[in-house]
Formats: structure tokens, C-alpha cells, sequence
């Protein structure tokens, strides 16, 4: 009987906690998305803030997120996806591959403040860049590069070996065998993970704060070496910096709920992509 | 035996998995226009052997090949040889049908791109050319557009063997082409390839022993990465030399 | 020959991310290593006192490395508690529907941005605490702790409840078969088979949760001070970088004090890394799954 009840007691506790943790994230979303939509109407998206960014949009902030990350991807994706195809389609298996497979490994787990401070000592002070999008896209790119590389390497071998086989043995040449036949059939899992990645990337405050990020800009960036609004930091400066707490905490919850729609319309489409990749290959 | 030609000839070939060795010192010629069959139970190195004509092998980590083997008197294994090119004169089909995810046409068109023919008329001509040899012409005339997983395991190996003949090899090598049929897609396949050695030299391996004797003009029987015996497929059946040849074709092991 | 040159071409692309691991490594050594030649290795370290702005400054981590230590550790309980609680939950009692819906929300959990989460702190968790505990202030090391830890339940839940579905069927068998009851058999086979996963899961969610910055940043009130009690507000040594950067004089004692905790949080996440793939190749070879 005893067993019994310490069995009642255990998977109790086990439902709690998942409970307990359902319910934090549920407030999490549930408590933006109602305050954040009172505030999200066309001119947020359009316009720029107004009054001491009490009024107005957040259009520069958007725009600014948007060219960070579009820079860290196309800095990004050739650099993981020349990797990955490195590790998978031609690795020796040696020293130097398991160097690195240990430097990927690392990199991940680099704090992403971390990655701001070499951003910062590289990009804007060794290479001249200043603070702007160039810096920042670097950096962030530097930061995406393990996720597109781990990505672009699981898709490529999801490849089936047979298709290398019947590739080489009609007569195509290593490197054909990989543009016409691994690649293509790669593409949808290595588009699954650059997804991915943006939805990271797009979030990302820390590595950006020293190396492109700023409070207020006036208008719209004109170069990569301007420097530029972005969402994540808006928050955060909305809630250290301003001067009217108030009306900008609205406004940081209208930001925060985009960076949350972001995220869950890309994880949406990248689990769609992966849905639809299982029922091709069966 | 000696008027016939000689396309691929090996010597003393021996081969290694790391430090465990799949072939022993196997030597045997491979006649043109006659299907050589490959027998032995499975892990003999029927397989690996097979594999070596294409150097399909390379593919495969901390492999070590020794020994010499000549198509038409050059060693594949040396300097001069170019690999892809190899590959494009010996043709290869595998156990498991594995056209690629394209459409039909695609997956004959690719070889015919890879190896450089930039005319499409000309494409056409030989992928019609290749689906009429590997007699799937008439059941997919209308509908080459489409993906070639739809199609049968018996038609998807033939239209692996289409996708092969349509690079125009000179030797195809077959890896238990039908170990993953059914009994009619098997006589279809088997149809074929006496079809198919008028024009070309043919290598099969089979764990069955009947297909050997239905189909190949010589046998030569592995065991344990040995070659046992070597032959006429007339005599390997009726008279073998070997005592252990005749305990395996009367089914006394494998 | 164009084979060739793809090869190498590929292969010193590959290269780029050991150059990324060293080129930080070395940035962070050259930029730290002034203030390490100043003020002391150990008085730096040890030092009881961060005032690296008053005349003359004061450049002790001590309060900060403390900071990071007690945020991390309470972070820890709760993501243990929750993060294993739930892969247990995911793994043994959920059916396969639940299943299918809980294992994709944790992935999705586990993208939304840190600013989020620390945005939700201080909106949210830091004023209803402060009411609830009737503390001084809301923004301290335990809100810091406690929006910390639920950032490291997807973490630590994910990897949990890979290391649970390894372990392989048999064993469950063998432990119901001699009549024991299933949570006899999750607490004393089945969770001790899957120890050095979970431990790999916890190690990770810890080596997050030291270099996480935004919500630190956010919820932990900012004082520089040895903590010694969980409502006081805290600096972790993440925060301070990002807090004090902007207002540091390029070049200066300060700016490479900054560069030089950098280093220390690099080194310290490295060696979880470290820890962690070591006891996961463990758990591998233990269950045969090595490859």
C-alpha cells in the first residue's frame, strides 16, 4: 500500500511542475499578447515615435531588426551551409575535423554578451565599421553560424546514401553529385533551420547593444554603416531610459508582442516544413 | 574459354575494412557480352567485390584495396585513371531500387547533364532510347513528368536500369538487382538482362542460385572473401571441382 | 583538379568557426589582460568593492561573481524542479496526443527572446512579488532567479526527456517483471539509466543561465554589492557588462575590467561545455549508443 502511495505522490508532483510550467508560459503569452494589442494598430507599424517615444510607431525599430537580420543570414548561411557540407560530404574524419566539430560546439555555448564584446573590439573598433548594421549583422551572424551549421548538417544527412550512389555512378563528379543531387534534396530542412535561425537572430539584445543598436535614430538608416533602432533593444531602452514609464511600457508590450508573434509564426512554419519533409521521404 | 574477350581482368585482389579483411587474393576475368554471376552466401564479399569494379568502395571510410583490376588492360586502381569517368563506362545497379526524387525523365536526364550533353533534342533521344532498352517505355510514355516514386519497386528498378543505360556504359554491374522484387518483377529484370548483354558485359550478384543458372554464361562461387571456384555456369552447376561448391549449390550451408 | 579546389575551398570555410572560438578567446585576452597587469589577478578576482567609475576606482568582481552565482544556483532549483519535472511528466504519463502538443510548445518556449522574458519581469513578476513578499524592492536576486529559471525549463526539459527516451525498453521491463511499480521503476532504473543525460540537460541549462544577459540585466535591481540575502538586488557579472559598457571610456581601466569578465564568463560556459559533452559521451557509451 505504501508503494502505492509513494507512486500517487510521485506522478503527482511530476503533473505539477508540468503544470506549474504551462501556466508561467501561459501567463507570459497570455499577459503581452491582451496588453500588447491594444496597442498595435497601423500606425505602430508605420510611423515613427513621437513626443519623447510616448506616441507614434516603432516603424524604425522594425526596419532596423529587419537589416540586422537579414545581414546575419547572408553572412551566416554560406559560411554554415560551406561548413556543414564540409563535415558531412568530404571530412577525412580526423584531427581536424574533430577541431571543428569541438569549435562549433563551443561557439554555441559562448554567452551572447560575450559575442557583443568581440563585436565590439573586431568589428567596431579593429575594423572601423563604428557602431552599425554591418557590426551588428557580423556579430549576430558569428552568434547564428552553430545553429545554421548543426541545421544544414542534420538536413544533408537525412540525404539518403543511395541517391550519392546512383549520383556517382551514372558518371557524376563529387562536386555535381552534391549541387544537383544532395543539395536539392537538402533545401528544405536547410531552409527549416535558416528560419530558425532568423526567429533567433531577430530576438537577440545583448550582442547588439555595444555593436549596432541605438535609442532613437531620426528617420530610417541609409548604409550598413549606419547605426539602427532595433526591436529587442527598444524594449529595453523604453524601459530604462525613458522618461515617461508609463506610456512607453505600452509601447514595449506592443514591441514585445511582435518579437512573440515572430517567434511563433516561425517556429509554425518551420514545424510545418518539417511535417511536410517526413511525408515526402515516406 | 580463350577465343572470347577479356574487359575487366582482376589479379590477386585483396580487401580490408580497417583491420579485417572482406577479399582474399581473388582473381577472375570478366568476358565481353556475357553475364558473369557472382554467388556465394551473404557475407562472402560478393557485394564488396562488385563494388570494386566502379570503386564504389571509396566512398567508404578506412578501406584498403590490394591487388590489380584491369578494364581493358588499365588498372583502375592507379594514377592514370579518372574515377568519374569509370563510373560513367561501368554502370551500376543497386539491391534496392533507389531512383532519385525527381520525375521520371529527371532521372535520366540528370546522368545525360552531369556527363556534359548540352543538347536537348539529343537528351530526349537517348532517354527515349534508354526506357525502350529497359522495357518501361510503354508503361510510362505518358506520364514521364511525373515523380518516379510512384512507381512499382519492379519499374523503379528498371528505370534504374534505364537511368543506367542511358549514360551508355560499356559494363553494368548488378548488386542483387532483385533482391527487394516480387517473383514477376524478378522474371521481367531477368528477361532483361539476357536482353541487355547483346550490347553490353554484365556483372551480377545474386544469393539466388537459380537466377545464376537461368542467366549467366560464367559463375564464380565466394566464400568467406574466397574465391572458391570459377566457371562455365554449365559446368559450376552440373560438374563443380570444388567439393565445397557442390555442398552449397545442393543447399547443405549458406 | 576542380575536385581539388572545391575540397580546400570547403574545408577553409569549415575553418571559420575555429577562427570565430579563437579570435574571441584572443580578443578577450588582449583586451582583459590590462586590468589583470593593474589591479591584480586576486585583487580582481576577490576584491569586495566594484566602483569603477569614483576616483580612484575600485575594480573587485567579487559582488558580481556572487551575483551570478546565487541567481544561477536559485535559477537552477527551479529549473530542475520544473525542467525535469516535466520531461518525467512528457516521458511516462503524457499520451501520445499530449505528447505531440507538449514537446513542440517547449521548442517553441525555449525561442522566445530573453528581452521578453526580461520585459515580463520587471512589468510583471517584480511588482506582484514585491506585493505578495512585501519586500523592499521587486527587482532582486530572487525574481532574477525565479524569471531565470523558467527560461531554463526548455532547456533542461528537451534534453531530459531525449535522455529518458534512450534508455532503452528493456530495462522498464525488467524492473515491472520483478514487481515493481512504475514509479519504483522510473525512480530506481529508469532515471539512474538516464543520470548523466539529465546531469548533461542540467549542466547545459546552467551554462545558459550564467550567460544569459537581457533579463538578468532587467529583473536583478543592478546593486554591486556581496549579496546576503535573495530580495537584495544584485549585479551579475552579465548585466554589468551590458549596463556599464556604454558608459566606459574606450581603452580605459574600465572598459578592459569589462572585457576581462568577459573572459571569465567565457571560460566558465566553455568549461560546462566541456563537463557536459564529456558526461553526455559517458551516458552514450553506457547505454551503446555511441557513434
Amino acid at each position: 500500500m505504501k508503494k502505492n502511495m509513494t507512486q500517487f505522490i510521485g506522478f503527482s508532483s511530476v503533473y505539477l511542475a508540468t503544470v506549474i510550467t504551462l501556466f508561467l508560459l501561459g501567463m507570459i503569452v497570455y499577459f503581452i499578447a491582451a496588453k500588447g494589442f491594444s496597442v498595435l494598430d497601423w500606425e505602430f507599424f508605420t510611423e515613427v515615435p513621437k513626443r519623447g517615444m510616448t506616441e507614434g510607431g516603432v516603424a524604425p525599430a522594425i526596419v532596423g531588426t529587419f537589416y540586422l537580420t537579414i545581414g546575419a543570414i547572408v553572412f551566416a548561411l554560406p559560411l554554415g551551409l560551406a561548413c556543414a557540407i564540409y563535415l558531412c560530404e568530404y571530412s577525412p574524419k580526423g584531427i581536424v575535423v574533430n577541431v571543428i566539430r569541438m569549435s562549433i560546439y563551443n561557439l554555441a555555448g559562448v554567452p551572447s554578451v560575450v559575442f557583443g564584446l568581440f563585436g565590439l573590439a573586431v568589428f567596431v573598433k579593429y575594423f572601423g565599421f563604428g557602431v552599425s548594421i554591418l557590426s551588428g549583422s557580423l556579430t549576430l551572424g558569428i552568434m547564428a553560424l552553430p545553429r545554421i551549421i548543426a541545421s544544414s548538417e542534420e538536413a544533408l544527412l537525412a540525404v539518403p546514401q543511395s541517391y550519392r550512389e546512383a549520383s556517382l555512378a551514372v558518371g557524376a563528379t563529387h562536386w555535381q553529385t552534391i549541387k544537383k543531387m544532395v543539395l536539392p534534396s537538402a533545401l528544405p530542412g536547410i531552409l527549416t533551420g535558416v528560419i530558425l535561425s532568423i526567429g533567433a537572430v531577430a530576438g537577440e539584445t545583448a550582442p547588439i547593444l555595444f555593436t549596432a543598436a541605438t535609442f532613437y535614430t531620426r528617420g530610417y538608416p541609409d548604409s550598413v554603416f549606419s547605426e539602427v533602432m532595433a526591436l529587442p533593444y527598444h524594449i529595453y531602452a523604453l524601459m530604462t531610459e525613458g522618461t515617461h514609464p508609463a506610456e512607453q511600457t505600452e509601447i514595449a508590450y506592443g514591441c514585445s508582442l511582435i518579437l512573440l508573434f515572430l517567434v511563433f509564426a516561425i517556429s509554425a512554419v518551420a514545424i510545418f516544413f518539417r511535417y511536410r519533409q517526413r511525408i515526402v521521404h515516406e | 574459354m580463350n577465343n572470347e574477350m577479356v574487359r575487366i581482368k582482376a589479379e590477386n585482389v585483396n580487401f580490408y575494412y580497417g583491420q579485417k579483411q572482406a577479399l582474399k587474393n581473388i582473381s577472375l576475368d570478366v568476358y565481353q557480352n556475357k553475364v558473369t554471376a557472382l554467388i556465394g552466401p551473404s557475407g562472402c564479399g560478393k557485394s564488396t567485390f562488385i563494388r570494386l569494379l566502379n570503386r564504389m568502395n571509396d566512398l567508404v571510410p578506412r578501406t584498403r584495396v590490394e591487388g590489380n583490376i584491369f578494364l581493358d588492360n588499365v588498372d583502375i586502381n592507379r594514377g592514370q585513371i579518372d574515377v568519374v569517368d569509370l563510373r560513367r563506362r561501368v554502370g551500376m545497379v543497386f539491391q534496392k531500387p533507389n531512383p532519385f526524387p525527381k520525375s521520371i525523365f529527371e532521372n535520366l536526364n540528370y546522368g545525360l547533364k552531369v556527363n556534359g550533353c548540352k543538347n536537348r533534342a539529343e537528351r530526349e533521344k537517348k532517354i527515349i532510347s534508354a526506357l525502350q532498352k529497359a522495357a518501361l517505355w510503354q508503361e510510362v510514355k505518358d506520364r514521364l513528368n511525373e515523380s518516379a516514386l510512384g512507381l512499382s519497386g519492379g519499374q523503379q528498378q528498371r528505370l534504374c536500369i534505364a537511368r543506367c543505360l542511358a549514360v551508355n556504359p560499356e559494363v553494368i554491374l548488378f548488386d542483387e538487382p532483385c533482391a527487394s522484387l516480387d517473383p514477376i518483377s524478378t522474371r521481367y529484370i531477368e528477361e532483361l538482362i539476357l536482353e541487355l548483354k547483346r550490347d553490353y558485359t554484365i556483372v551480377i550478384v545474386t544469393h539466388n542460385m537459380q537466377q545464376a543458372a537461368r542467366i549467366s554464361d560464367f559463375t564464380a562461387f565466394l566464400y568467406l572473401g574466397e574465391l572458391i571456384e570459377f566457371g562455365l555456369t554449365e559446368k559450376i552447376f552440373t560438374v563443380p571441382t570444388q567439393k565445397m561448391t557442390e555442398e552449397y549449390l545442393s543447399g547443405k550451408f549458406g | 583538379m576542380k575536385e581539388k579546389i572545391y575540397r580546400q575551398l570547403f574545408a577553409l570555410l569549415a575553418f571559420a568557426s575555429v577562427l570565430f572560438l579563437v579570435g574571441i578567446s584572443i580578443t578577450l585576452f588582449v583586451e582583459g589582460l590590462p586590468v589583470f597587469m593593474e589591479v591584480g589577478v586576486f585583487d580582481f578576482l576577490f576584491g569586495k568593492l566594484w566602483y569603477p567609475t569614483s576616483d580612484p576606482p575600485d575594480f573587485g568582481i567579487l559582488p558580481l561573481i556572487m551575483a551570478t552565482v546565487w541567481v544561477t544556483g536559485g535559477a537552477l532549483v527551479i529549473g530542475i524542479v520544473l525542467g525535469v519535472g516535466s520531461a518525467i511528466y512528457i516521458h511516462e504519463m503524457a499520451g501520445r496526443t499530449q505528447r505531440a502538443i507538449l514537446k513542440p510548445t517547449v521548442e517553441i518556449l525555449a525561442a522566445i527572446p530573453s528581452i521578453v522574458y526580461g520585459f515580463f519581469g520587471m512589468v510583471l513578476v517584480a511588482p506582484f512579488l514585491q506585493r505578495l513578499l512585501d519586500i523592499p524592492v521587486g527587482l532582486c536576486a530572487f525574481t532574477g532567479s525565479l524569471v531565470l529559471g523558467i527560461m531554463t525549463v526548455p532547456t533542461i526539459c528537451s534534453i531530459s526527456e531525449d535522455a529518458l527516451s534512450y534508455v532503452p525498453h528493456s530495462f522498464r521491463e525488467a524492473s515491472l517483471a520483478v514487481g515493481a511499480n512504475r514509479w519504483q521503476t522510473l525512480t530506481q532504473v529508469v532515471i539512474p539509466a538516464a543520470g548523466s543525460g539529465i546531469s548533461t540537460a542540467i549542466i547545459l541549462g546552467m551554462s545558459r543561465a550564467v550567460g544569459e544577459t537581457m533579463t538578468v540585466l532587467m529583473v536583478c535591481g543592478g546593486a554591486a554589492m556581496v549579496p546576503t540575502s535573495f530580495f537584495q538586488p544584485v549585479r551579475p557579472m552579465t548585466a554589468a557588462i551590458a549596463a556599464e559598457m556604454g558608459e566606459a571610456v574606450v581603452g580605459g581601466l574600465h572598459f578592459h575590467a569589462l572585457f576581462a569578465i568577459g573572459l571569465i564568463l567565457f571560460f566558465i560556459t566553455l568549461l560546462f561545455n566541456v563537463v557536459a559533452e564529456m558526461v553526455s559521451r559517458r551516458f552514450r557509451l553506457k547505454l551503446g549508443l555511441a557513434g
